[in-house]
């Protein structure tokens, strides 16, 4: 326990502590929420969609929770270049307790990054739809949190260095956005878009939010609740598998 | 305190460690002296249970580091070669952090981390970012930070690597102290043969993955019929500089100039 602590509380104390890091990573949604909120925002209520702001929101807050997680996990590759997981590593202590408390850690992190963005959001125009959702809202924050923390784990525990980092980028993160129906719903697009955004996890947790935050839903709350629950078990298990398998 | 039978470390078809066998007595400094490349490090990676030998066998405090890892690990306290400090946090945070990952109740703890930090002379810096921490600092910190649990076998892999002759005598003075009052075994590496010479009772030299010799640095001298340890050294192991990590091909050229000399 004390040592899924220590390595949770590391985190917290990382990302609290690189100011720049914070206000680079709010900086980006910020800007997606006004360019594009403020941009399509006419058009989409011309087109029926109702106010763009409301619908894009909770997209940018997974968007936003998306990206921290991710680097939060990959964030071992760092440590490995800078030798600190050797020293967790020759430590008395299982390989699965390290793993899940640098889990909990990023997804802490990542989940009080889509918070801020939430908050953020109000003053752009955003409100939830209703105060009794937000517990749920929170608990898909959550999810997606660990699901992709998880996910950067398991990446990193296959990369030795930083030289694969722009290949996730544009391979994996870019695609896992923008395939997700963060920024335009899913309703009625090409049969092939449709396919690729229901294997996307991303999408089952833009859904969730929407449907707690904003107003409806595609694949349904239980849907949503259900496919992300089931793929963070699937990769934490994956995940703790792989980096207890590292040598360095 | 520390066995080592016919071990042997395969990377596919390159042979890093080649079945060697060496032990050190309780209390003892130990030099474990070689070229780059010569495989001393990839020997701590497996002493210390971060790497999987291919065969042969290891007891460290009497624990097989592959089987019993945890005991294993309790035994002994290790300054890697490279930096391994989280530069974010804190000296004391870096202490702490060590502290707790082995399990020592928070009493202890506290004392022990405030007294180590006094021996390296870091108590008045404890709540600094390690990143603004000069290179001897961030050595002098490691060392004091793999002490916490009390180890009986400390690992140094080139512990004064870069650093003055000041801190060098520093360091070393802590740590033949500690060999001293604590009756703890040290494993070291290091490039500077009169260190060696000077703090090690017995040395192992290494070279292309096999013990070429062993000995007390007396012996060593004699054998060769050398006044230093770096001319024995240099007799024993010759003059060719070593290239480490050499890729495949380079690998093959090498070799195909070997044969043709």
């Amino acid at each position: 326990m004390s040592t899924i602590y220590i390595l949770w509380l590391r985190q917290l104390k990382r990302y609290f502590r690189s100011k720049t890091r914070i206000i680079g990573s709010l900086g980006q949604p910020l800007l997606f929420l006004l360019a594009l909120g403020f941009g399509f925002g006419p058009i989409f209520q011309r087109a029926g969609g109702g106010n763009y702001i409301q619908f894009l929101t909770p997209g940018i807050i997974a968007m936003s929770i998306l990206f921290t997680a991710l680097f939060s996990g990959i964030e071992i590759i760092w440590d490995r270049q800078f030798g600190f997981l050797k020293e967790t590593l020759v430590a008395p202590v299982s390989r699965l307790q390290i793993m899940i408390g640098r889990t909990l850690g990023g997804a802490t992190v990542a989940s009080l990054q889509g918070v801020i963005v939430l908050l953020l959001s109000l003053l752009v125009g955003f409100r939830p739809v209703s105060m009794a959702l937000l517990p749920m809202a929170f608990l898909f924050t959550v999810l997606i949190a660990l699901l992709f923390t998880a996910l950067g784990t398991t990446i990193a525990s296959l990369l030795e260095d930083m030289q694969g980092f722009q290949l996730i980028m544009n391979f994996l993160v870019m695609p896992i956005f923008f395939l997700s129906g963060a920024l335009f719903p899913l309703q009625g697009l090409p049969k092939g878009l449709i396919a690729v955004a229901s294997v996307n996890p991303l999408s089952y947790g833009v859904d969730g939010l929407r449907g707690t935050l904003a107003n409806g839903v595609h694949f349904g709350l239980t849907m949503d609740f259900l496919v992300l629950g089931v793929i963070v078990a699937i990769l934490l298990v994956v995940g703790g598998y792989l980096f207890s398998k590292i040598q360095v | 305190m520390i066995q080592v039978k016919n071990l042997t470390k395969r990377f596919n078809d390159f042979t890093a460690v080649d079945n060697i066998s060496l032990s050190v007595p309780d209390g003892e400094i130990f030099a474990f002296l070689g070229p780059n490349g010569a495989g001393k490090t990839t020997t701590i990676r497996m002493l210390t249970t971060l790497l999987h030998p291919t065969s042969g066998e290891m007891r460290l405090n009497g624990y097989d580091p592959v089987t019993d890892q945890n005991e294993a690990r309790r035994s002994f306290g290790i300054v890697f070669q490279d930096p391994s400090l989280d530069e974010e946090l804190t000296a004391y945070e870096n202490m702490e952090f060590h502290g707790v990952l082995y399990k020592v109740p928070k009493d202890i703890r506290r004392g022990r981390v405030e007294q180590l930090l006094r021996f390296v002379e870091l108590w008045d810096r404890k709540d600094d970012l390690v990143k603004h921490f000069s290179g001897g600092m961030k050595r002098r910190l490691e060392i004091a930070r793999g002490l916490v649990h009390h180890p009986k076998i400390l690992f140094l892999d080139e512990p004064t690597l870069g650093l003055d002759p000041q801190t060098r005598d520093h360091i070393w003075s802590y740590i033949k102290n500690l060999n001293k009052e604590e009756r703890m075994t040290v494993f070291f590496t290091t490039h500077y043969m009169e260190e060696a010479d000077r703090v090690a009772k017995q040395v192992a030299i290494i070279d292309k993955g096999k013990i070429v010799a062993q000995g007390s640095p007396q012996e060593l001298k004699h054998q060769t019929n050398t006044s230093s340890l770096e001319d024995a050294f240099l007799a024993l192991t010759g003059r060719a500089i070593r290239e480490e990590e050499v890729g495949a091909i380079d690998h093959l050229r090498m070799h195909r100039r070997m044969r043709h000399r």
